[in-house]
């Protein structure tokens, strides 16, 4: 990258970290709501884009996880906890199911790896309607609190909403930091080939559960953020259309791509708000436009930018090396 | 005991719908690797295209026809064209995301365009019961049973002793090979969606007097077809005959002796089982890996 790129770079992602601070102070609760619905969801999505995109596991249980992270922080802060400790143990209780959850990933692999996860997203919806002792059933867990940090209470819209984006902002950082890794190097090289991760000395064993574990520690992050947000948790939002919607998100936005999920979930969550007023049509015109953008461009929207890219950059190239055939009889001619 | 004779008899009945179903789903899958997360959809929409039909003015035989050629050109011909057809060779998952969508596209346009209430539905099969071994079984459960089965055995010999059944076999199982041997690949490839297309026509035709035509009724059968599709086998045919049958019955039987709010966890947590310990599915042959 040249120092124009770079700086090209940092002044956009400034330009988005302040629209995304300023932005908000003129939106009605409504508007702040759907920003940190964005925030939120983003987070699940970056899970499942490492699980997915970098290590190449199909999990369709990710919004079986938001669902665990939702219930244990609504059920710990509904009984007078902290959140800063809801969120822990939600990450833990997520990590540890994750880890579990991987285990099959090591004896089937694609669609199998896909239905066996789906089979426990399902398991995991029974699991909240069924057990009214733990979960209140169908009636939910209402009237959960959000948390005060630093004495100041979050409890307006707006406060909240900065605490999602600070909390997008480190999961952001940390993941930014993983992938560059040589963790993030061994998921990348389980997603392109396994066998020959294997052979190189990669534990493959041990990066598949941990791909699985961290992702699915990050959907418990956002489930742990999704219950204050709506202050009522109940079974409903956590249905597999949930996982299949995250799936959604990081494949149209870009799976394997850093971007990709925070550009999948604004769609997901944005676009049907803007399509509203076609009132019952936003459903059906939100799926056609995803199904014709996958059959545009398969690698999602991010793809179509790398593309983009990549043919300048080749177009560029070719063009120097014609330039630098044109010179060399010249310089041979004297 | 006539209790547990009426739930098998209830649970073969659904399972050979599911059956039919789950067939669809392993042609697909054996053709063209399309996993369809819109076969629910697939099963939903035939009826309300035969209701159209009906709204028409056209008496119920005709409808039938009708909506069964309907259906073929929609969910068989302009599906692969339209959407498998463009994305086929950019791998399984994003075909798979896509057609996730088109399932909320095919759920939400019957719901705006045609009716988001439930719509009752003329049955083909005879109403009243008869006596079985003292137990009294429904016409219905007996018909549709009946149906499904003379549907999958007549599948069966289509593929087996017929020689375009053979030659789609041939381009499922090794399609290079196939092509050098002269079986035209891309005309076998489209007769299976459009038998695929057939088949969720039957199953919507047997299934919707039952549970009457519903937008968001493919949800549970696509689910259910699915995991039958996996149990049996994902590569075989007769596996989907097997699996459909078997989480049919199972699945009564979970609701009567288990529990109806886990009813449903009992085919799920057997499919977690099959996939784990023998992922050939009940009766499939092992899927050679390659490195």
């Amino acid at each position: 990258m040249t120092r124009a790129h770079r700086l090209l770079a940092i002044a956009a992602g400034a330009a988005v970290i302040a629209a995304l601070v300023l932005v908000p102070l003129s939106l009605n609760r409504y508007g702040l709501y759907i920003l940190s619905l964005w925030a939120v969801m983003s987070i699940a999505a970056i899970g499942l884009n490492l699980t997915l995109g970098y290590a190449g596991q199909v999990s369709l249980a990710q919004g079986a996880f938001v669902g665990i992270g939702a219930y244990a922080a609504a059920i710990m802060t509904v009984n007078g906890l902290p959140l800063s400790l809801a969120i822990v143990a939600a990450v833990a209780l997520s990590f540890f199911v994750g880890w579990l959850l991987g285990y099959p990933a090591l004896r089937v692999q694609h669609h199998y790896l896909a239905f066996v996860t789906l089979a426990f997203s399902t398991l995991a919806f029974l699991v909240f309607r069924n057990e009214e002792w733990l979960t209140k059933g169908i009636y939910g867990i209402s009237d959960v609190p959000r948390p005060n940090i630093f004495g100041l209470s979050t409890t307006k819209s707006l406060p909240f909403y900065y605490f999602c984006l600070f909390t997008l902002g480190v999961v952001t950082l940390a993941f930014w930091r993983l992938v560059r890794s040589p963790w993030g190097r061994a998921f990348m090289a389980l997603r392109e080939n396994p066998m020959r991760a294997l052979s190189l000395g990669v534990d493959t064993r041990r990066y598949t559960l941990m791909a699985f574990a961290i992702g699915s520690a990050l959907g418990g992050l956002s489930g742990a953020l999704y219950a204050p947000l709506t202050e009522f948790v109940d079974p409903t939002p956590f249905t597999l259309s949930l996982s299949l919607n995250l799936l959604m998100m990081v494949i149209v936005g870009g799976s394997g791509f850093f971007f990709g999920p925070y550009l999948g979930a604004m769609i997901a969550v944005l676009l049907p708000e803007w399509l509203r007023f076609t009132q019952g049509y936003y459903l059906i015109i939100y799926a056609v436009l995803v199904m014709a953008l996958l059959i545009y461009s398969p690698t999602g929207i991010l793809g179509i930018l790398d593309r983009y890219l990549r043919e300048r950059g080749a177009k560029a190239a070719s063009a120097l090396r014609a330039a630098a055939k044109a010179s060399l009889p010249d310089e041979a001619a004297p | 005991m006539s209790n547990l004779f009426d739930l098998v008899i209830a649970g073969l009945a659904t399972g050979s719908i599911y059956a039919l179903v789950a067939i669809g789903f392993t042609l697909l899958w054996q053709t063209s690797q399309t996993i369809n997360f819109a076969q629910g959809e697939f099963v939903m929409l035939p009826a309300f295209l035969m209701l159209a039909v009906m709204r028409a003015g056209a008496p119920f035989w005709l409808a039938i026809i009708g909506g069964g050629l309907l259906s073929v050109a929609i969910l068989g011909v302009a599906f692969k064209k339209l959407l498998v057809d463009p994305m086929l060779r950019h791998g399984v998952l994003p075909l798979a995301i896509a057609t996730m969508a088109l399932s909320v596209a095919m759920k939400e346009s019957v719901k705006q365009f045609f009716s988001a209430e439930a719509q009752p539905f003329p049955s083909i099969a005879p109403s009243g019961s008869v006596s079985i071994f003292g137990s009294s079984v429904s016409l219905q459960s007996l018909g549709v049973f009946a149906f499904g089965v003379a549907a999958v055995i007549g599948l069966n010999l289509f593929l087996e002793r017929t020689s375009t059944g053979r030659q789609m076999q041939a381009a499922a199982q090794n399609p290079t090979v196939a092509r050098i041997v002269g079986v035209p690949v891309e005309r076998m490839i489209m007769l299976t969606f459009v038998i695929n297309a057939a088949l969720v026509a039957l199953a919507s035709l047997l299934v919707t007097p039952i549970y009457l035509a519903k937008f968001s009724s493919g949800d549970t059968l696509g689910q259910a077809a699915f995991i039958a599709a996996i149990v049996g086998g994902f590569n075989q045919v007769r596996g989907a005959i097997v699996g459909g049958l078997a989480i049919g019955v199972l699945d009564n039987l979970a609701a009567a002796y288990v529990s109806t709010q886990y009813r449903a966890a009992v085919p799920l947590v057997l499919l977690i089982v099959i996939i784990l310990f023998r992922p050939e599915g009940l009766i499939g042959r092992p899927e050679e890996r390659t490195v």
